[in-house]
């Protein structure tokens, strides 16, 4: 059929002038502006956009919206491509390059052999057994989905945007358009999103008058009163895509998707979050497909979609309509289709008696009407050629089918309401049995509902209902009295009849033999597949939904979902009302990861904290180690140095020269109060009130469970004033912490808190030779060990600025750690790095840190520790004060009988058996390693590293009653069939007596 | 997202402002050693988990980092009540 032929000649909202030259599948086809690609491809007589995901039908365009299932494309190329849009809401630009989806080489191969693929299948067959199913995840994985994601970084550029409004109206129909006067005419601050590119809604496609005009008259002069208004902001192009709690929505709106691939300029997508006083939702309604046998043949359409693309796209999307029809409404299809001077074959109604305004419109016009009939099935090839249709008495075959021939078939089994914003907050809709439809639930104060999404039948009536609502919805956010202020235009419209209910058109065979009867197209869910479903003993409606995958693709069952839950409630003999509707979930229609990212991606999304010498590790070709959102030096290779030949260097510096490193993430919180001592004896394990002024103690702070949670050394500063280090990753964690427990349970300790982290900067020297160094550049400290021994705080001047210096080592090693204020962090540091140039001063990084700590033995809370450890577990007790007059929290559980037991998991040292092999971090240690599995499990290896100290390989692990089994030996199997051998030792491989740290 | 009126800063606020702390009015025993292995387990992990209004803690994390406790419905998430640490929950009908 050729383009002339299906575009109409005259009408529709399309500009004949700008054409637009456009590619699908490969295919060099030509549209014109205002076309989506939808009713282009509709133009160019294109009748398969795809092929069905199970069986691998032919298939058409069957919507016009948001509900289109099977025209599902992918637009663009490479990095800026966008899987997964429905060609219906894909507005034409020229150059735009598409692509079917779901037509894979495997869904062609399975379409042959269908037949074998009932409901359930993929549970029966893939996973039959745990092994059936690896063999075919490989398989399905590759064939699975609509369209690719794209290969390269998305070049474009996606925002966010923040809006407190009075009433958001979501839709700008008919009722969300009305909506929005009101709203605005009492002042209030009104918001107006609609998914299109043009507001009006249904009246795009509009024939009737209102007013006394045209509908494109009075929607001219509403807009333009709308956009000018100062309190209103009109959003084209953005679908709420999400309801959530307290009336808060999203809005994703495509700023440029329409003009190119890619944003020439600005943001190509932006996120409204938006928390509105009041919602409108004025959303319509999706027209209901009847269930036929075959129902999935191209040509097969929505008779509100056939009106759409012949009013507003000037597109016929065939030449001989057969109109089939539950209600009145549908009837304005055939005369649309009349009108323009098609052949309309006849109009099929399933009800008794069909008398309306429009009925009598359609006979009036030459229309034959057949009553109490149906379509039992649609007759073709890869396009309708006909269809054969039966008389109907209360829903049941009653006579023999004949055939009529047509080669476009369009369907109306009422309206569904879109409903699933309302939904997405949790409200269950509710059936109406007189609309023959579900309708929103009782969606509370804060929201309103107008229009069709209502269930509200006629156009008067939306225009009504939706300025009532703008009304009321201003009044509750305090503007004006909740009356409407102007008179809804006069609308030419007859009476309808009533909807007749027709959910599942029965078939000479039955619906298991008959031909497929669709329900759900984009899933290929058959009426069959529900009822052996229902069957098979499934009754809730949500396990049919996964049991059949009933609107489980993108489009979320918009088409399908009603009539599947008709279906299922007649086959178990219930209610419709009683199965109820599964719930809808955000996003409305798929949204692109951009959209939700927005500004959120890179260093935005994680942003890292520097250390004020963050410059001098990067000019020195430090790696970096990534420590919660801090970057921390993890060594300083040296040309042509591998990571263990660095490590080792910059060990051996700090055991036998010195060395230096940047401690400055260390979480610090300064505390102050009269009960600062009592608060500190409170949360951790060791007693702070007798600790003197200027020294310094090591605590572990436990949960109440008794479990390690975090460990660190607090100085005492003064009579009342502490300073309290916790690990880097813990410091927020642990400020909570104290606050909370002032704040909930303590509040009569008058204690305060300050987190100081960022006020310091930290150089910790280490090695034999720190003090050395020190000395040139500190000359207002004795640094003697005699005045100013191990765990104790100085104040003085180093490299002249003022400075606290801590005697304290997490290296085992003599060790100052200088701590100045951030802003001469830098300057210290350089200083520091000159002062030791003629001892060779080794910068060191966290690898370096960990390498000394373990040979001490010294613990790292998170990696020696699980969250499941006490002091004890650690060989600990020394750092707990078990007789505190309070106690201290976690102290009741270290007597819990669980937590008492001699075998549990207790930390140990572990000697490599060939004395060359490290142990890998994670390793599983077992006591035999050839019994045959299960294997008990003996405990794990935490922390393992070659250490150039000592020449060899050590570890620490946690052992089941490790602290009693000294010198025993234990197995550790890798991936790979190697059996490693450790021997249990002690946890501190070097200077046990700590002699080191004191001198 | 929930909004939220923080008590000491008088304002409603967004749900990300806030950290969520866990069920409310479960006071630390005054003398933990005087408790069973039971008694102590009940206070460590016995929560009540409802179905309806729920009374818990909430710490305006992002604001002014005080804690205090909410009356919310775990159904509807409507949020009927906000009060100090230390007081307990107006009645239900003054929460409305």
């Amino acid at each position: 059929m050729s383009e002339d032929v299906r575009r109409l000649a005259a009408g529709g909202r399309i500009d004949r002038d700008q054409a637009l030259d456009f590619v699908f599948d490969g295919r060099a086809l030509r549209g014109f502006a205002g076309d989506t690609l939808a009713s282009a491809l509709l133009a160019n007589g294109v009748d398969v956009v795809g092929r069905s995901f199970k069986y691998g039908r032919p298939r058409g365009i069957v919507g016009h919206g948001a509900e289109e299932p099977n025209a599902i494309v992918e637009v663009g190329t490479g990095a800026s491509c966008v899987p997964n849009l429905r060609a219906t809401q894909v507005e034409l630009y020229d150059g735009l390059e598409a692509r079917s989806t779901g037509s894979s080489v495997f869904q062609r191969a399975v379409g042959a052999f269908g037949r074998l693929l009932p409901a359930g299948f993929y549970y029966k067959t893939f996973m039959s057994s745990p092994r059936a199913w690896m063999a075919w995840e490989r398989l399905l994985r590759h064939a699975a989905g609509f369209g690719r994601a794209p290969d390269a970084a998305d070049p474009d550029t996606y925002d966010r945007m923040n809006h407190h409004c009075d009433v958001l109206v979501v839709g700008a129909g008919p009722a969300g358009l009305s909506a929005a006067l009101e709203a605005a005419g009492w002042g209030a601050r009104v918001l107006l999103a609609d998914e299109q590119s043009e507001f009006g809604g249904s009246l795009l496609a509009e024939t009737r008058t209102l007013g006394g005009d045209g509908a494109a008259a009075w929607l001219d002069a509403t807009l333009a009163e709308l956009d000018a208004s100062a309190n209103v902001e009109l959003l084209p192009r953005s679908t709420v895509s999400g309801y959530y709690d307290h009336n808060f929505l999203t809005i994703v709106e495509r700023r440029s998707d329409h003009l190119g691939p890619v944003a020439v300029a600005g943001t190509r997508e932006r996120l409204h979050r938006v928390r509105a006083e009041q919602v409108v939702l004025a959303t319509g309604a999706i027209e209901r497909p009847l269930v036929f046998a075959n129902n999935d043949l191209p040509g097969v359409m929505l008779a509100s979609s056939v009106s759409t693309y012949v009013n507003r796209y000037a597109v016929a999307p065939g030449k001989s309509l057969l109109l089939f029809t539950t209600n009145d409404h549908g009837y304005r299809t055939a005369l649309d289709w009349h009108r323009i001077g098609r052949e309309v074959v006849a109009i099929v109604d399933a009800r008794e008696n069909p008398a309306g305004g429009w009925v009598a419109a359609a006979k009036d016009s030459g229309i034959e009407v057949i009553a109490r009939h149906a379509i039992t099935e649609a007759v073709g090839r890869s396009r309708v050629s006909g269809a054969a249709i039966a008389p109907l008495q209360r829903n049941a075959l009653v006579g023999a089918s004949r055939r009529l021939a047509c080669d476009l078939v369009a369907c109306s089994g009422g309206w569904n309401p879109t409903l699933h914003l309302g939904s997405q907050t949790g409200v269950k809709p509710r059936w109406s049995k007189s609309a023959a439809a579900f309708l929103p639930g009782d969606l509370g104060e804060g929201t309103l509902c107008a229009g069709a999404v209502a269930g509200t039948p006629t156009l008067r009536g939306c225009l009504e209902q939706g300025a009532l609502a703008g009304a009321t919805a201003a009044s509750r956010a305090g503007f004006g009295s909740g009356r409407t202020t102007r008179a809804a235009p006069e609308v030419d419209e007859p009476s309808e009849a009533p909807t007749g209910s027709l959910f599942l058109v029965p078939h000479p065979k039955r619906v298991s033999r008959a031909p497929r009867q669709f329900v759900d197209f984009q899933l290929d869910v058959t009426a069959a597949d529900i009822e052996l479903a229902a069957r098979e003993g499934y009754e809730s409606v949500e396990h049919v939904k996964r049991y059949t995958a009933l609107g489980f693709g993108t489009d979320q069952g918009k088409l399908g979902n009603v009539n599947g839950v008709a279906i299922l409630a007649d086959v178990l003999g219930k209610d419709i009302a009683e199965v109820g509707t599964t719930m809808y979930r955000p996003s409305y229609t798929p949204a692109t990861f951009g959209a939700i990212a927005a500004r959120d991606v890179g260093g935005f999304f994680d942003a890292e904290r520097h250390t004020p010498m963050h410059d001098w590790h990067t000019d020195h070709g430090a790696e970096w180690e990534d420590v919660g959102r801090w970057k921390r030096p993890w060594y300083y290779p040296q040309s042509g140095e591998t990571m263990q030949q660095a490590v080792n260097r910059e060990c051996l510096a700090a055991r036998d020269g010195v060395a230096i490193v940047d401690a400055s993430t260390l979480g610090k919180i300064d505390i102050q109060g009269a009960d600062a001592a009592e608060f500190l004896d409170r949360v951790y394990t060791t007693g702070f009130r007798k600790l003197g002024i200027g020294r310094c103690r090591y605590g572990l702070m436990l949960h109440e469970d008794g479990t390690i949670f975090d460990d660190g050394v607090t100085a005492r500063l003064a009579e009342s004033r502490y300073l309290m280090h916790t690990t880097t990753g813990n410091a927020e964690v642990v400020f909570a912490w104290l606050e909370r427990w002032h704040q909930t349970e303590w509040p009569d300790l008058k204690v305060y808190f300050t987190s100081v982290t960022d006020h310091w900067a930290t150089a910790a020297l280490v090695g034999p030779k720190s003090r050395t160094v020190l000395a040139k550049v500190c000359t207002d400290i004795d640094l003697s060990g005699e005045a100013f021994p191990f765990m104790v705080v100085r104040e003085g001047r180093v490299a002249g600025v003022p400075a606290r210096v801590f005697r304290i080592s997490f290296s085992g090693e003599l060790s100052f750690e200088v701590n100045v204020p951030a802003q001469h962090g830098r300057s210290v540091w350089d200083a520091l790095i000159d002062a030791g140039a003629e001892f060779d001063i080794m910068p060191y990084g966290t690898e370096t840190m960990h390498v000394l700590r373990a040979e001490k033995g010294f613990i790292i809370v998170g990696q020696d520790t699980d969250g499941s450890m006490t002091p004890a577990d650690m060989g600990m007790d020394w750092a707990v004060r078990r007789n505190k007059p309070f106690g201290f929290l976690g102290d009741r559980s270290l007597d819990l009988a669980d937590h008492v037991r001699e075998d549990r998991p207790q930390l140990v040292g572990l000697a490599s058996g060939d004395g060359k092999t490290v142990l890998p971090e994670g390793g599983q240690l077992v006591d035999d390693p050839e019994r045959p599995p299960p294997v008990p499990f003996a405990g794990h290896v935490t922390s393992s590293y070659y250490s150039a100290r000592l020449s060899r390989p050590i570890a620490l692990g946690m052992v089941k009653g490790g602290a009693k089994r000294m010198g025993e030996t234990v197995y550790c199997p890798l991936a790979d069939g190697r059996v490693l051998k450790a021997s249990i030792v002690d946890s501190v491989f070097y200077d046990p007596k700590e002699e080191r740290q004191r001198v | 997202m929930f909004r939220i009126r923080c008590p000491y800063c008088r304002e409603l606020r967004s749900e990300e402002e806030f950290s969520y702390a866990g069920e409310a009015h479960i006071p630390r025993p005054e003398d933990p050693s005087s408790l069973s292995d039971a008694e102590w387990g009940e206070y460590l992990h016995t929560r009540t988990n409802p179905r309806g209004p729920h009374r818990e803690m909430w710490v305006h994390t992002a604001g002014c980092r005080r804690y205090f406790n909410v009356l919310r419905d775990t159904l509807s998430y409507e949020i009927l009540a906000v009060y100090l640490v230390g007081e307990m929950p107006p009645e239900r009908e003054e929460a409305r």
